[in-house]
Protein backbone atom coordinates (compact mmCIF):
# COMPACT_ATOMS: atom_id res chain seq x y z
CA UNK A 1 0.00 0.00 0.00
CA UNK A 2 2.72 2.47 1.22
CA UNK A 3 4.27 1.77 -2.34
CA UNK A 4 1.77 3.01 -4.25
CA UNK A 5 1.78 6.27 -2.60
CA UNK A 6 5.14 6.49 -1.74
CA UNK A 7 6.19 6.50 -5.18
CA UNK A 8 3.76 7.41 -8.34
CA UNK A 9 6.42 8.59 -10.65
CA UNK A 10 7.95 5.67 -10.81
CA UNK A 11 4.51 3.77 -12.11
CA UNK A 12 4.33 5.88 -15.15
CA UNK A 13 7.93 4.92 -16.01
CA UNK A 14 6.91 1.22 -16.83
CA UNK A 15 5.99 1.44 -20.87
CA UNK A 16 3.55 -0.47 -22.10
CA UNK A 17 0.77 -3.36 -20.43
CA UNK A 18 3.42 -6.14 -20.36
CA UNK A 19 5.82 -4.45 -17.62
CA UNK A 20 1.81 -3.28 -16.10
CA UNK A 21 0.65 -6.90 -15.68
CA UNK A 22 4.26 -8.35 -14.58
CA UNK A 23 4.17 -5.43 -12.03
CA UNK A 24 2.55 -7.55 -8.83
CA UNK A 25 5.09 -10.40 -9.20
CA UNK A 26 7.66 -7.92 -9.06
CA UNK A 27 6.82 -6.03 -6.09
CA UNK A 28 6.63 -9.37 -4.50
CA UNK A 29 9.61 -11.10 -5.45
CA UNK A 30 11.28 -8.39 -4.38
CA UNK A 31 9.52 -7.92 -0.83
CA UNK A 32 10.60 -11.64 -0.74
CA UNK A 33 14.10 -11.33 -0.76
CA UNK A 34 14.17 -7.93 1.38
CA UNK A 35 12.40 -10.20 3.98
CA UNK A 36 14.60 -12.94 3.46
CA UNK A 37 18.07 -10.77 3.98
CA UNK A 38 16.34 -9.12 6.99
CA UNK A 39 17.97 -11.83 9.39
CA UNK A 40 21.37 -10.58 8.43
CA UNK A 41 23.09 -13.95 10.13
CA UNK A 42 20.56 -16.43 9.30
CA UNK A 43 20.66 -15.22 5.57
CA UNK A 44 24.58 -16.13 5.56
CA UNK A 45 24.28 -19.01 7.43
CA UNK A 46 21.90 -20.43 5.06
CA UNK A 47 23.95 -19.79 2.31
CA UNK A 48 26.94 -21.34 3.83
CA UNK A 49 24.92 -24.28 4.16
CA UNK A 50 23.72 -24.34 0.17
CA UNK A 51 27.87 -23.75 -0.60
CA UNK A 52 28.51 -26.83 1.86
CA UNK A 53 25.77 -28.95 -0.21
CA UNK A 54 27.24 -28.17 -3.33
CA UNK A 55 30.88 -28.52 -1.81
CA UNK A 56 29.47 -31.96 -0.75
CA UNK A 57 28.21 -33.01 -4.22
CA UNK A 58 31.72 -31.96 -5.51
CA UNK A 59 33.35 -33.92 -3.06
CA UNK A 60 31.30 -36.83 -4.45
CA UNK A 61 33.09 -36.60 -8.16
CA UNK A 62 36.48 -35.50 -6.71
CA UNK A 63 37.02 -38.59 -4.48
CA UNK A 64 36.05 -41.14 -7.35
CA UNK A 65 38.08 -39.47 -9.45
CA UNK A 66 41.04 -39.83 -6.46
CA UNK A 67 39.93 -43.89 -7.23
CA UNK A 68 39.91 -43.89 -11.05
CA UNK A 69 40.94 -41.79 -14.03
CA UNK A 70 38.01 -42.42 -16.39
CA UNK A 71 34.28 -42.83 -15.11
CA UNK A 72 31.87 -43.96 -17.99
CA UNK A 73 33.84 -42.67 -20.66
CA UNK A 74 34.45 -38.76 -18.73
CA UNK A 75 37.79 -37.83 -16.88
CA UNK A 76 37.69 -35.60 -14.25
CA UNK A 77 37.65 -32.61 -15.90
CA UNK A 78 34.82 -33.56 -18.55
CA UNK A 79 32.89 -35.08 -15.37
CA UNK A 80 33.86 -31.47 -13.35
CA UNK A 81 31.84 -30.07 -16.57
CA UNK A 82 29.06 -32.61 -16.25
CA UNK A 83 28.49 -32.00 -12.67
CA UNK A 84 28.85 -27.67 -13.38
CA UNK A 85 26.17 -27.90 -15.62
CA UNK A 86 23.97 -29.85 -14.09
CA UNK A 87 24.17 -27.77 -11.12
CA UNK A 88 23.66 -24.56 -12.23
CA UNK A 89 20.85 -25.57 -14.17
CA UNK A 90 19.08 -27.07 -11.23
CA UNK A 91 20.15 -24.14 -8.42
CA UNK A 92 18.64 -21.70 -10.90
CA UNK A 93 15.15 -23.78 -10.93
CA UNK A 94 15.62 -24.53 -6.92
CA UNK A 95 15.44 -20.88 -6.89
CA UNK A 96 12.84 -20.20 -8.78
CA UNK A 97 10.15 -22.94 -8.06
CA UNK A 98 11.73 -25.26 -5.24
CA UNK A 99 9.24 -24.52 -2.86
CA UNK A 100 6.47 -26.65 -4.79
CA UNK A 101 8.00 -28.95 -3.21
CA UNK A 102 6.23 -27.52 0.05
CA UNK A 103 2.66 -27.85 -1.66
CA UNK A 104 1.27 -30.22 0.67
CA UNK A 105 1.80 -28.31 3.29
CA UNK A 106 -0.33 -25.53 2.44
CA UNK A 107 -2.85 -27.83 0.63
CA UNK A 108 -2.65 -29.55 4.16
CA UNK A 109 -3.18 -26.30 5.79
CA UNK A 110 -6.05 -25.16 3.62
CA UNK A 111 -3.55 -22.31 2.07
CA UNK A 112 -3.79 -23.47 -1.66
CA UNK A 113 -7.73 -21.86 -1.19
CA UNK A 114 -6.37 -18.53 -0.26
CA UNK A 115 -4.30 -18.32 -3.69
CA UNK A 116 -7.47 -19.20 -5.66
CA UNK A 117 -9.21 -16.09 -4.72
CA UNK A 118 -6.85 -13.82 -5.49
CA UNK A 119 -6.53 -12.11 -8.80
CA UNK A 120 -3.44 -13.63 -10.31
CA UNK A 121 -2.98 -17.37 -12.05
CA UNK A 122 -1.82 -19.88 -9.22
CA UNK A 123 1.20 -21.19 -10.36
CA UNK A 124 2.76 -18.03 -11.34
CA UNK A 125 1.89 -16.80 -7.27
CA UNK A 126 3.24 -20.03 -6.56
CA UNK A 127 6.34 -19.60 -8.26
CA UNK A 128 6.85 -15.85 -6.69
CA UNK A 129 5.13 -17.14 -2.99
CA UNK A 130 9.03 -17.61 -2.61
CA UNK A 131 12.11 -16.63 -4.08
CA UNK A 132 15.13 -19.34 -2.24
CA UNK A 133 17.81 -16.77 -2.44
CA UNK A 134 20.23 -18.85 0.11
CA UNK A 135 20.18 -21.28 -2.55
CA UNK A 136 23.00 -18.72 -4.40
CA UNK A 137 25.49 -20.83 -2.70
CA UNK A 138 25.42 -24.25 -4.45
CA UNK A 139 24.92 -21.94 -8.01
CA UNK A 140 27.83 -20.21 -6.67
CA UNK A 141 29.83 -23.31 -5.84
CA UNK A 142 29.16 -24.77 -9.81
CA UNK A 143 29.99 -21.32 -11.38
CA UNK A 144 33.28 -22.20 -10.05
CA UNK A 145 33.12 -25.33 -10.64
CA UNK A 146 32.29 -24.11 -14.71
CA UNK A 147 34.82 -21.87 -14.73
CA UNK A 148 38.08 -24.45 -13.65
CA UNK A 149 36.46 -27.06 -16.07
CA UNK A 150 36.53 -25.01 -19.23
CA UNK A 151 39.92 -23.39 -18.52
CA UNK A 152 41.12 -27.03 -17.61
CA UNK A 153 39.95 -28.51 -20.63
CA UNK A 154 40.69 -27.79 -24.12
CA UNK A 155 37.85 -26.24 -25.92
CA UNK A 156 37.64 -25.10 -28.99
CA UNK A 157 36.32 -21.58 -28.82
CA UNK A 158 34.06 -20.45 -30.91
CA UNK A 159 30.68 -18.76 -31.15
CA UNK A 160 28.89 -21.99 -31.79
CA UNK A 161 30.48 -23.12 -28.40
CA UNK A 162 29.30 -19.81 -26.14
CA UNK A 163 26.10 -20.06 -27.61
CA UNK A 164 25.83 -23.84 -26.38
CA UNK A 165 26.79 -23.12 -22.99
CA UNK A 166 24.09 -20.17 -22.88
CA UNK A 167 21.43 -22.77 -24.43
CA UNK A 168 22.71 -25.28 -22.21
CA UNK A 169 22.18 -22.83 -19.20
CA UNK A 170 18.85 -21.47 -20.29
CA UNK A 171 17.34 -25.14 -21.37
CA UNK A 172 19.14 -27.08 -17.90
CA UNK A 173 16.60 -24.66 -16.13
CA UNK A 174 13.54 -24.97 -17.89
CA UNK A 175 14.08 -29.13 -17.36
CA UNK A 176 14.43 -28.58 -13.96
CA UNK A 177 11.58 -26.04 -13.70
CA UNK A 178 9.22 -28.17 -15.77
CA UNK A 179 10.47 -31.49 -13.45
CA UNK A 180 9.04 -28.99 -10.07
CA UNK A 181 6.10 -28.07 -11.71
CA UNK A 182 5.13 -31.56 -12.99
CA UNK A 183 6.09 -32.63 -9.50
CA UNK A 184 4.07 -29.92 -7.85
CA UNK A 185 1.11 -30.86 -9.84
CA UNK A 186 1.20 -34.58 -8.80
CA UNK A 187 1.31 -33.52 -5.10
CA UNK A 188 -2.41 -32.37 -5.46
CA UNK A 189 -3.05 -36.40 -5.94
CA UNK A 190 -0.27 -37.27 -3.47
CA UNK A 191 -0.39 -35.04 -0.58
CA UNK A 192 1.13 -37.50 2.02
CA UNK A 193 2.97 -39.10 -0.63
CA UNK A 194 4.83 -36.02 -1.77
CA UNK A 195 8.31 -38.08 -1.41
CA UNK A 196 7.34 -39.54 -4.82
CA UNK A 197 7.81 -37.34 -6.62
CA UNK A 198 11.54 -36.16 -5.33
CA UNK A 199 12.69 -39.57 -7.31
CA UNK A 200 11.65 -37.38 -10.37
CA UNK A 201 12.86 -33.95 -9.33
CA UNK A 202 16.13 -34.96 -7.19
CA UNK A 203 16.59 -38.15 -8.73
CA UNK A 204 16.89 -36.85 -11.99
CA UNK A 205 19.03 -33.89 -11.19
CA UNK A 206 21.62 -36.43 -9.25
CA UNK A 207 21.19 -38.30 -12.45
CA UNK A 208 22.07 -35.36 -15.06
CA UNK A 209 25.09 -34.91 -13.07
CA UNK A 210 26.02 -38.38 -14.16
CA UNK A 211 27.86 -39.10 -17.37
CA UNK A 212 25.08 -41.21 -18.84
CA UNK A 213 27.33 -44.32 -19.95
CA UNK A 214 27.34 -45.61 -16.51
CA UNK A 215 23.67 -46.63 -16.57
CA UNK A 216 22.18 -49.45 -18.33
CA UNK A 217 20.54 -48.98 -21.53
CA UNK A 218 17.07 -48.49 -20.28
CA UNK A 219 17.96 -46.03 -17.77
CA UNK A 220 19.30 -44.15 -20.52
CA UNK A 221 16.54 -43.96 -22.41
CA UNK A 222 14.16 -43.05 -19.62
CA UNK A 223 16.64 -39.90 -18.84
CA UNK A 224 17.00 -39.32 -22.43
CA UNK A 225 12.95 -39.18 -23.69
CA UNK A 226 10.76 -39.45 -20.24
CA UNK A 227 12.61 -37.28 -17.94
CA UNK A 228 14.91 -35.40 -20.24
CA UNK A 229 18.13 -34.87 -17.85
CA UNK A 230 20.40 -36.36 -20.44
CA UNK A 231 20.18 -32.80 -22.18
CA UNK A 232 21.23 -30.64 -19.22
CA UNK A 233 24.82 -31.67 -18.82
CA UNK A 234 25.73 -34.92 -20.62
CA UNK A 235 25.00 -34.04 -23.92
CA UNK A 236 26.30 -30.35 -24.23
CA UNK A 237 29.62 -31.77 -22.46
CA UNK A 238 30.17 -34.21 -24.85
CA UNK A 239 29.75 -31.24 -27.43
CA UNK A 240 31.52 -28.76 -25.76
CA UNK A 241 34.77 -31.03 -25.54
CA UNK A 242 34.21 -32.78 -28.86
CA UNK A 243 34.47 -36.61 -27.45
CA UNK A 244 32.62 -39.38 -29.38
CA UNK A 245 29.14 -40.18 -28.52
CA UNK A 246 28.15 -43.52 -28.72
CA UNK A 247 24.52 -45.47 -30.25
CA UNK A 248 22.18 -43.77 -27.27
CA UNK A 249 23.97 -40.36 -26.71
CA UNK A 250 25.88 -38.26 -29.47
CA UNK A 251 27.27 -35.06 -29.53
CA UNK A 252 24.33 -33.30 -31.52
CA UNK A 253 21.37 -34.33 -29.30
CA UNK A 254 22.96 -31.01 -27.45
CA UNK A 255 21.76 -28.50 -29.64
CA UNK A 256 18.26 -30.52 -29.29
CA UNK A 257 17.61 -29.43 -25.51
CA UNK A 258 15.24 -26.62 -26.09
CA UNK A 259 13.16 -29.27 -27.70
CA UNK A 260 13.57 -31.49 -24.51
CA UNK A 261 12.71 -28.42 -22.41
CA UNK A 262 9.51 -27.80 -24.75
CA UNK A 263 8.32 -31.38 -24.04
CA UNK A 264 9.31 -31.53 -20.50
CA UNK A 265 6.93 -28.17 -20.12
CA UNK A 266 4.10 -29.27 -21.91
CA UNK A 267 4.18 -32.66 -19.90
CA UNK A 268 4.70 -30.42 -16.89
CA UNK A 269 1.74 -28.08 -17.75
CA UNK A 270 -0.81 -31.70 -18.54
CA UNK A 271 0.14 -32.09 -14.74
CA UNK A 272 -0.60 -28.75 -13.29
CA UNK A 273 -3.65 -28.83 -14.86
CA UNK A 274 -4.50 -32.11 -14.25
CA UNK A 275 -3.26 -31.37 -10.24
CA UNK A 276 -5.40 -28.66 -10.32
CA UNK A 277 -8.67 -29.50 -11.75
CA UNK A 278 -8.57 -32.51 -9.03
CA UNK A 279 -7.74 -30.11 -6.04
CA UNK A 280 -11.72 -29.87 -4.34
CA UNK A 281 -10.25 -27.26 -1.67
CA UNK A 282 -9.89 -28.25 2.26
CA UNK A 283 -13.17 -26.78 3.07
CA UNK A 284 -11.86 -24.13 4.79
CA UNK B 1 12.34 -50.69 31.35
CA UNK B 2 8.42 -51.30 31.03
CA UNK B 3 7.57 -47.26 29.87
CA UNK B 4 10.41 -48.03 27.46
CA UNK B 5 9.38 -50.45 25.81
CA UNK B 6 5.78 -48.80 25.66
CA UNK B 7 7.66 -45.89 24.12
CA UNK B 8 9.43 -47.91 21.84
CA UNK B 9 6.00 -49.50 20.40
CA UNK B 10 3.90 -45.97 20.42
CA UNK B 11 6.96 -44.72 18.36
CA UNK B 12 6.52 -47.70 16.13
CA UNK B 13 2.78 -47.20 15.88
CA UNK B 14 2.71 -43.42 15.39
CA UNK B 15 5.15 -43.28 12.32
CA UNK B 16 3.54 -46.38 10.75
CA UNK B 17 -0.27 -44.49 10.30
CA UNK B 18 1.17 -42.86 7.24
CA UNK B 19 1.46 -45.60 4.60
CA UNK B 20 1.39 -43.83 1.65
CA UNK B 21 4.52 -41.68 2.70
CA UNK B 22 6.33 -45.24 3.81
CA UNK B 23 5.68 -46.37 0.40
CA UNK B 24 7.11 -43.25 -1.36
CA UNK B 25 9.95 -42.91 0.63
CA UNK B 26 10.61 -46.42 -0.37
CA UNK B 27 10.07 -45.59 -3.87
CA UNK B 28 12.28 -42.60 -4.08
CA UNK B 29 15.15 -44.71 -1.69
CA UNK B 30 15.14 -47.31 -4.59
CA UNK B 31 15.10 -44.50 -7.32
CA UNK B 32 18.58 -43.53 -5.62
CA UNK B 33 19.46 -46.79 -4.83
CA UNK B 34 19.66 -47.67 -9.10
CA UNK B 35 21.50 -44.69 -9.62
CA UNK B 36 23.79 -44.76 -7.03
CA UNK B 37 24.61 -48.83 -7.52
CA UNK B 38 25.18 -47.43 -11.70
CA UNK B 39 27.43 -44.98 -10.41
CA UNK B 40 29.66 -47.03 -7.54
CA UNK B 41 29.52 -50.50 -9.99
CA UNK B 42 31.17 -48.45 -12.98
CA UNK B 43 33.62 -47.03 -11.36
CA UNK B 44 34.78 -50.26 -9.69
CA UNK B 45 34.64 -51.38 -13.59
CA UNK B 46 37.05 -48.99 -14.41
CA UNK B 47 39.23 -49.40 -11.38
CA UNK B 48 39.69 -53.45 -12.58
CA UNK B 49 38.45 -55.64 -10.11
CA UNK B 50 37.90 -53.76 -6.48
CA UNK B 51 38.28 -50.17 -4.66
CA UNK B 52 39.15 -50.17 -1.08
CA UNK B 53 37.86 -53.22 -0.49
CA UNK B 54 34.78 -53.19 -2.29
CA UNK B 55 33.87 -55.37 -5.13
CA UNK B 56 31.33 -55.02 -7.65
CA UNK B 57 29.10 -57.03 -5.67
CA UNK B 58 29.88 -55.52 -2.31
CA UNK B 59 29.85 -52.12 -3.62
CA UNK B 60 26.04 -52.96 -4.96
CA UNK B 61 25.21 -54.50 -1.80
CA UNK B 62 26.62 -51.08 0.20
CA UNK B 63 24.87 -48.73 -1.77
CA UNK B 64 21.30 -51.09 -1.23
CA UNK B 65 21.51 -52.19 2.65
CA UNK B 66 22.42 -48.00 2.64
CA UNK B 67 19.50 -46.90 0.78
CA UNK B 68 17.67 -49.57 3.02
CA UNK B 69 18.57 -47.89 6.32
CA UNK B 70 18.49 -44.49 5.01
CA UNK B 71 14.82 -44.13 6.90
CA UNK B 72 16.23 -46.30 10.08
CA UNK B 73 19.01 -44.65 10.67
CA UNK B 74 18.00 -40.78 11.74
CA UNK B 75 20.46 -39.12 9.33
CA UNK B 76 18.72 -36.29 8.75
CA UNK B 77 17.81 -35.36 12.06
CA UNK B 78 14.72 -34.30 13.99
CA UNK B 79 13.04 -31.23 14.97
CA UNK B 80 10.76 -32.06 17.83
CA UNK B 81 13.63 -31.70 20.86
CA UNK B 82 14.44 -28.38 19.60
CA UNK B 83 10.82 -27.49 19.12
CA UNK B 84 9.80 -28.15 22.36
CA UNK B 85 12.61 -26.09 23.59
CA UNK B 86 11.77 -23.09 21.89
CA UNK B 87 8.19 -23.21 23.14
CA UNK B 88 9.09 -24.34 26.42
CA UNK B 89 7.56 -27.70 26.19
CA UNK B 90 10.39 -29.27 27.68
CA UNK B 91 9.59 -28.42 31.20
CA UNK B 92 7.00 -30.58 30.70
CA UNK B 93 9.52 -33.50 29.82
CA UNK B 94 11.67 -32.55 32.70
CA UNK B 95 8.57 -33.35 35.29
CA UNK B 96 7.83 -36.59 33.87
CA UNK B 97 9.53 -39.66 35.61
CA UNK B 98 11.67 -40.77 32.77
CA UNK B 99 14.57 -38.78 31.41
CA UNK B 100 13.58 -36.48 28.88
CA UNK B 101 16.61 -38.37 26.46
CA UNK B 102 15.05 -42.34 27.03
CA UNK B 103 11.64 -41.01 26.46
CA UNK B 104 12.85 -39.73 22.76
CA UNK B 105 15.81 -42.44 22.27
CA UNK B 106 12.83 -44.77 22.63
CA UNK B 107 10.18 -43.10 20.33
CA UNK B 108 13.26 -42.83 17.72
CA UNK B 109 13.75 -47.24 17.90
CA UNK B 110 10.14 -47.35 17.56
CA UNK B 111 10.60 -45.10 14.44
CA UNK B 112 13.35 -46.85 13.16
CA UNK B 113 11.77 -50.39 13.67
CA UNK B 114 8.99 -49.69 11.09
CA UNK B 115 11.12 -47.65 8.91
CA UNK B 116 13.48 -50.94 8.78
CA UNK B 117 10.44 -53.01 8.35
CA UNK B 118 7.97 -51.33 5.91
CA UNK B 119 10.61 -48.81 3.97
CA UNK B 120 14.09 -50.46 4.15
CA UNK B 121 13.21 -54.38 3.68
CA UNK B 122 11.15 -53.74 0.32
CA UNK B 123 13.81 -51.11 -1.01
CA UNK B 124 16.58 -54.05 0.17
CA UNK B 125 14.51 -56.35 -1.73
CA UNK B 126 14.33 -54.39 -4.96
CA UNK B 127 17.85 -53.97 -4.93
CA UNK B 128 18.23 -57.50 -4.96
CA UNK B 129 16.30 -58.38 -7.75
CA UNK B 130 18.07 -55.94 -10.03
CA UNK B 131 21.60 -55.82 -8.79
CA UNK B 132 23.73 -58.64 -7.69
CA UNK B 133 24.41 -58.29 -4.08
CA UNK B 134 27.04 -59.61 -1.96
CA UNK B 135 25.54 -60.66 1.40
CA UNK B 136 26.64 -61.49 5.35
CA UNK B 137 29.25 -65.03 5.08
CA UNK B 138 27.00 -66.67 7.93
CA UNK B 139 24.31 -66.28 10.24
CA UNK B 140 26.32 -64.94 12.97
CA UNK B 141 27.41 -62.12 10.42
CA UNK B 142 23.56 -61.33 9.85
CA UNK B 143 22.47 -61.27 13.18
CA UNK B 144 25.90 -59.10 14.34
CA UNK B 145 24.71 -56.78 11.44
CA UNK B 146 21.42 -56.53 12.99
CA UNK B 147 23.00 -55.38 16.15
CA UNK B 148 25.39 -52.95 14.64
CA UNK B 149 22.37 -51.49 12.62
CA UNK B 150 19.89 -51.02 16.42
CA UNK B 151 23.54 -49.60 17.18
CA UNK B 152 23.91 -47.22 14.56
CA UNK B 153 20.38 -46.40 15.39
CA UNK B 154 21.22 -45.12 18.73
CA UNK B 155 24.85 -43.06 17.57
CA UNK B 156 22.97 -41.25 15.24
CA UNK B 157 19.91 -40.40 18.00
CA UNK B 158 22.19 -39.54 20.46
CA UNK B 159 24.18 -36.81 18.46
CA UNK B 160 21.80 -35.32 16.94
CA UNK B 161 19.81 -35.32 20.52
CA UNK B 162 22.76 -32.98 21.17
CA UNK B 163 22.56 -31.06 18.49
CA UNK B 164 18.36 -29.90 18.91
CA UNK B 165 19.94 -29.85 22.97
CA UNK B 166 21.74 -26.21 21.56
CA UNK B 167 18.63 -24.38 21.38
CA UNK B 168 19.12 -24.07 24.72
CA UNK B 169 21.84 -21.58 24.16
CA UNK B 170 20.83 -20.53 20.74
CA UNK B 171 17.19 -18.67 19.35
CA UNK B 172 18.10 -20.80 15.77
CA UNK B 173 20.00 -23.92 15.47
CA UNK B 174 18.74 -24.53 11.65
CA UNK B 175 22.61 -23.86 10.83
CA UNK B 176 23.88 -26.07 12.89
CA UNK B 177 21.62 -28.94 11.79
CA UNK B 178 22.20 -28.29 8.31
CA UNK B 179 26.29 -28.57 9.25
CA UNK B 180 25.88 -31.90 11.04
CA UNK B 181 23.29 -32.87 7.92
CA UNK B 182 26.26 -32.03 5.92
CA UNK B 183 29.50 -33.41 7.05
CA UNK B 184 27.70 -36.81 8.77
CA UNK B 185 26.49 -36.94 5.24
CA UNK B 186 29.71 -37.08 3.79
CA UNK B 187 31.65 -38.92 6.69
CA UNK B 188 28.96 -41.97 7.70
CA UNK B 189 29.26 -43.20 3.91
CA UNK B 190 25.94 -41.66 2.67
CA UNK B 191 27.52 -40.58 -0.54
CA UNK B 192 30.81 -43.46 -0.91
CA UNK B 193 32.24 -45.69 0.92
CA UNK B 194 34.79 -44.38 3.89
CA UNK B 195 37.53 -46.24 2.45
CA UNK B 196 37.39 -44.77 -0.67
CA UNK B 197 38.10 -41.65 0.17
CA UNK B 198 41.89 -40.18 -0.28
CA UNK B 199 44.07 -40.89 3.27
CA UNK B 200 43.80 -37.33 5.12
CA UNK B 201 39.95 -36.99 4.87
CA UNK B 202 40.00 -40.71 5.59
CA UNK B 203 41.74 -40.55 8.90
CA UNK B 204 39.47 -37.39 10.15
CA UNK B 205 36.48 -40.10 9.28
CA UNK B 206 38.08 -42.76 11.55
CA UNK B 207 38.27 -40.70 14.53
CA UNK B 208 34.86 -39.10 14.54
CA UNK B 209 31.66 -40.93 15.75
CA UNK B 210 29.48 -40.35 11.95
CA UNK B 211 31.37 -44.13 10.31
CA UNK B 212 29.62 -45.44 13.78
CA UNK B 213 25.80 -43.93 12.19
CA UNK B 214 26.24 -45.90 8.48
CA UNK B 215 29.70 -46.81 7.40
CA UNK B 216 29.44 -49.78 9.73
CA UNK B 217 26.57 -51.71 9.89
CA UNK B 218 27.32 -51.06 5.78
CA UNK B 219 30.81 -53.02 6.15
CA UNK B 220 29.45 -55.91 8.28
CA UNK B 221 26.12 -56.27 6.08
CA UNK B 222 28.17 -56.04 2.74
CA UNK B 223 30.88 -58.59 3.97
CA UNK B 224 33.64 -56.18 3.84
CA UNK B 225 34.44 -56.43 7.52
CA UNK B 226 34.56 -60.04 8.91
CA UNK B 227 36.38 -62.01 11.73
CA UNK B 228 37.91 -60.43 14.48
CA UNK B 229 37.50 -57.28 12.91
CA UNK B 230 33.76 -57.24 13.79
CA UNK B 231 34.20 -57.00 17.23
CA UNK B 232 36.52 -54.01 16.80
CA UNK B 233 33.68 -52.12 14.59
CA UNK B 234 30.97 -53.28 17.04
CA UNK B 235 33.49 -51.79 20.40
CA UNK B 236 33.48 -48.31 18.30
CA UNK B 237 30.52 -48.28 17.92
CA UNK B 238 29.17 -48.36 21.20
CA UNK B 239 31.76 -46.50 22.61
CA UNK B 240 30.59 -43.91 20.70
CA UNK B 241 27.04 -44.79 21.47
CA UNK B 242 27.92 -44.54 25.49
CA UNK B 243 30.04 -40.79 24.78
CA UNK B 244 27.17 -39.38 23.14
CA UNK B 245 24.49 -40.32 25.27
CA UNK B 246 26.81 -39.16 28.23
CA UNK B 247 27.51 -36.47 26.52
CA UNK B 248 23.67 -35.77 26.24
CA UNK B 249 23.19 -36.16 29.75
CA UNK B 250 25.96 -33.49 30.68
CA UNK B 251 24.88 -30.97 28.38
CA UNK B 252 20.50 -31.99 28.98
CA UNK B 253 21.75 -31.53 33.26
CA UNK B 254 23.03 -27.74 31.90
CA UNK B 255 20.07 -27.03 29.57
CA UNK B 256 18.01 -27.59 32.23
CA UNK B 257 19.91 -25.51 34.63
CA UNK B 258 20.12 -22.38 32.27
CA UNK B 259 16.50 -22.65 30.73
CA UNK B 260 14.18 -20.13 32.05
CA UNK B 261 10.11 -20.56 30.91
CA UNK B 262 8.02 -17.40 31.15
CA UNK B 263 3.98 -17.62 31.74
CA UNK B 264 2.43 -20.46 32.97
Amino acid sequence: MADRFARPRRRRLVPGPLGERLRPYRVLLAARARAQMQYRTSFVTDILGTVGVGLTELAEVWIIFHNVDVLGGLDFTAALLVFALSNIGFSLADMVVGHLDTLPTYIRMGQVDAFYVRPLPLLSQFMTSDISLRRVGRLGVAVVALVVALSRADVHWSVATVALIALTIVSGTAIFTALFTAAGGLQFFFVDGAEFTNSMTYGGSYAAQQSQRVFPDPLRILWTFVIPTAFVAYFPTLAILDLPGDRLGSPWLAWCSPLAALVAWLAAAACWRAGTRHYQGAGG
Amino acid sequence: MRTFRLLVRAGFRRHSTYRLALLAGMTTNSVFGIIRASILLAAVASAGSAIGGYTGPMAAAFVWWGQALLGTVNLWGFQEVKERVRSGDIAVDFLRPLNPQLTYLAGDIGRAGINFLARGMPALLIGALLFDLAWPPGLLAWLVGFLSVALAVVVAFAGNFIVNLASFWLIEVRGLQLVWMIVSGLFCGLYLPVPWFPGWLRTIADWSPWPAMLQHPLDILSGRVVGTDVALVLANQLGWALVLLGLGQVVLRAGRRHLEVQGG
